[in-house]
C-alpha cells in the first residue's frame, strides 16, 4: 500500500467544515479527504463528530461554513439524492434498512436509476449475491426480519447498487458477533479491490487500522491526528490519547 | 329471550340485503376517498383538509367535460387527469415549502386551500347545483326495489382504481420509491430516490383518486361547492378508524363504517345513522388509538 505516494485530485474533500445541530456546534472546522479508491478511517470517541462528518458529505447535515467537493466540485447545498446518483454510497450507522421491503426490493431502491440496462442491474445483482450469498436466499423475505448481520450485509449490498465511486460506512461492525465483523471486514477489502473508495467510521480501532490505507482521528469536532495507518499501532499513545484505548 | 327473537324476527330479510348492498356501495367510493387521504397522510404526514374540495372540484371538472364531450368516461378520466395536475400544482407551491416544519402549519395550509378551493367553486359555477346523468341508466329487481346497475358499477369501478393502485405500488418502480419513501425518508434520499418529486406524485394520485370519486358519485347527488365536506368528515372517521397511513385499513373501515350506517338506517332516519360513525370513531380513539386493523403497538 503506497498511501503516502501523491495522489491525483481526491475524490471527496471536506475543507474546514463547521456543522450545527440546532444550536450546538457539532463540528468545529473539519478537513480531510480521501483519494480514489482509498480506504481511510475516522476514529474517535462517541459523539466527537465523525457520524455528522459522513452526514455532511451525504448532504443529510448542511455545513454552515466550509465547502465539500466531490471529484473538485463543489456539492455542499445538493439534495442527498442527487449526491446518491453523483457516486456516493451510505451505509448509516443504524443501517436504516426498508424493513417492510423485500431484501430484493431494498437492492431494487439503488437499482432502479435512469440508463441503468436491464443487463447490467442483473450484472450488479449477481455480484451482491456473490459476495453475500445470504441475501440471494433470503431475497423476497422483508428486511426487518433478517439479523443485525444480514442486515448489516444487504445495507452494504444496497449502496453497492449505486455503483457509487465512495461509500461512507458508519460503524458497519457495531454489535456484530465476531464471525460477521470479519465477513464486514473481507468486503471492505473486496470494495477496495473493486476500487471503491471507503471513507470508514469505526470504533473497533484493530479492524480500522488493518483495513485502512490512511487514519483521521477526531476529537471534540475537529481533526486532531492524521497519518498512515501502517504509522501507529494499536497500543501508539496518540490512539490512548485520543481514544483513551 | 323472547324479547331477542323477537327482534330479530321483526328485521326484514329483503331489506337488510338491500341495505347490504347500499352499504357496499357507498363503502368503495368513501374507500376511494379514503385512499388518497391516507395516501397522503402515510407518506406525507400531511393532514389534508382540502381532500374534500378535490373531490368536489373533481365532480366540477366532470360537469364541464360532460357538457363538452358527451361522454361520461372521458369526463371520468380528464376529470382524474386533471385535478391530479391541480393537486400537483397545489403541493409544490404551498407544501413543498413547508416541508420538515411542524404539522400545524401544512394543517392551516391544507385548510386554507380547502376554504379557497371552495369559495372558487361558489363564484365560479354559482350557487346552484349542477346535475351528471348517469352512464348508465338500467336497473335490476332488488325484490321490491328496482337497483340501478350503475351503483354496482360505481362499487366494481372503485375497486378496481384501488387494486390497480395496490398493484401499481406493490410491483412499480414507483411504486417501490414511494414505500420506501413511507418508511425512511432519509434513508430513501440517500439511496438516490428524488422524495420532494414523490412527495408531488403522490399527493396528485391522492387527488386524482378524490376527483375520480366526485364523478363517480356525482350521478347520485348533485353538484355542488359545498359536497366535499361530509365526505372528507367521513373518510377522515375512516382513516383514524383503519389506522392513520394504512391503506387495507382504510377500505376495511370505509366498508365497515358504511355497512353499519346502512343498517342503522333500518331503524332511524338517515341523517341520523352518521351518528353511529362517530360512536365507532369514538370508541376506537378509546380503546384502539392505532386503528382498529392495526396490532396496538405494546
Amino acid at each position: 500500500m503506497n498511501q503516502t505516494a501523491p495522489r491525483t485530485e481526491p475524490i471527496v474533500l471536506v475543507e474546514d467544515v463547521h456543522t450545527y445541530y440546532g444550536k450546538s456546534h457539532i463540528l468545529h472546522g473539519v478537513t480531510l479527504h480521501v483519494q480514489p479508491g482509498e480506504v481511510v478511517g475516522l476514529l474517535g470517541r462517541n459523539g466527537v463528530g465523525k457520524s455528522t462528518t459522513l452526514k455532511t458529505i451525504m448532504g443529510l447535515v448542511r455545513p454552515s461554513h466550509g465547502s465539500v467537493l466531490l471529484d473538485g466540485n463543489a456539492i455542499s447545498g445538493l439534495p442527498p439524492h442527487k449526491l446518491a446518483r453523483l457516486g456516493i454510497g451510505y451505509v448509516p450507522e443504524d443501517r436504516r434498512i426498508f424493513r417492510l421491503l423485500t431484501v430484493m426490493e431494498n437492492l431494487r431502491t439503488g437499482l432502479d436509476r435512469n440508463g441503468v440496462t436491464e443487463e447490467r442491474k442483473a450484472g450488479l445483482l449477481d455480484k451482491a449475491f456473490t459476495y453475500f450469498p445470504v441475501l440471494a436466499e433470503r431475497r423476497n423475505q422483508a428486511g426487518g426480519t433478517l439479523s443485525g448481520g444480514e442486515q448489516q450485509m444487504l445495507a452494504i449490498a444496497r449502496a453497492m447498487m449505486l455503483e457509487p465511486k465512495i461509500i461512507l460506512l458508519d460503524e458497519p461492525t457495531e454489535g456484530l458477533m465476531p464471525r460477521m465483523v470479519s465477513q464486514i471486514r473481507q468486503i471492505i477489502d473486496v470494495l477496495h479491490r473493486e476500487g471503491v473508495a471507503i471513507l470508514l467510521v469505526e470504533q473497533n480501532v484493530p479492524l480500522t487500522l488493518e483495513a485502512s490505507e490512511r487514519v483521521y482521528i477526531m476529537e471534540k469536532g475537529l481533526v486532531r491526528h492524521h497519518c498512515a495507518a501502517s504509522e501507529i499501532k494499536v497500543d501508539d499513545p496518540v490512539i490512548r490519547q485520543h481514544l483513551g484505548v | 329471550m323472547d324479547a331477542v327473537a323477537h327482534f330479530f324476527q321483526s328485521i326484514p330479510v329483503d331489506l337488510l340485503i338491500i341495505q347490504t348492498v347500499n352499504g357496499v356501495v357507498t363503502g368503495m367510493i368513501l374507500a376511494l376517498v379514503a385512499s388518497g387521504l391516507t395516501l397522503i397522510f402515510g407518506i406525507m404526514d400531511v393532514v389534508n383538509f382540502a381532500h374534500g374540495e378535490l373531490f368536489m372540484l373533481g365532480a366540477y371538472v366532470g360537469v364541464l367535460v360532460l357538457t363538452a364531450t358527451g361522454s361520461f368516461w372521458i369526463a371520468l378520466v380528464l376529470s382524474a387527469l386533471i385535478v391530479a395536475l391541480l393537486g400537483a400544482a397545489i403541493q409544490v407551491a404551498t407544501l413543498r415549502p413547508l416541508l420538515g416544519r411542524d404539522s400545524l402549519n401544512t394543517i392551516l395550509a391544507t385548510f386554507g386551500i380547502s376554504l379557497i378551493l371552495q369559495n372558487y367553486a361558489l363564484w365560479q359555477f354559482g350557487p346552484v347545483a349542477r346535475k351528471i346523468g348517469e352512464p348508465i341508466t338500467s336497473h335490476f329487481n332488488l325484490f321490491y326495489l328496482t337497483y340501478p346497475w350503475y351503483r354496482i358499477l360505481i362499487a366494481l369501478l372503485s375497486a378496481a382504481i384501488i387494486g390497480g393502485f395496490w398493484l401499481f405500488l406493490k410491483y412499480g418502480k414507483y411504486g417501490v420509491w414511494i414505500r420506501a419513501t413511507t418508511q425512511d425518508r432519509v434513508m430513501a434520499q440517500a439511496m438516490g430516490i428524488p422524495v420532494p418529486m414523490v412527495y408531488t406524485a403522490v399527493f396528485a394520485i391522492g387527488a386524482a383518486m378524490a376527483a375520480a370519486s366526485g364523478v363517480l358519485f356525482a350521478p347520485l347527488v348533485s353538484v355542488n361547492h359545498t359536497m366535499g365536506l361530509d365526505w372528507v368528515l367521513k373518510a377522515f372517521i375512516v382513516v383514524v378508524i383503519g389506522g392513520m397511513g394504512n391503506l387495507g385499513g382504510s377500505i376495511g373501515a370505509a366498508i365497515f363504517i358504511s355497512l353499519l350506517e346502512a343498517y342503522a338506517a333500518i331503524w332511524v332516519d338517515p341523517s341520523q345513522a352518521v351518528i353511529v360513525s362517530f360512536v365507532v370513531l369514538i370508541l376506537t380513539l378509546l380503546f384502539r388509538p392505532t386503528g382498529l386493523f392495526v396490532p396496538t403497538p405494546k
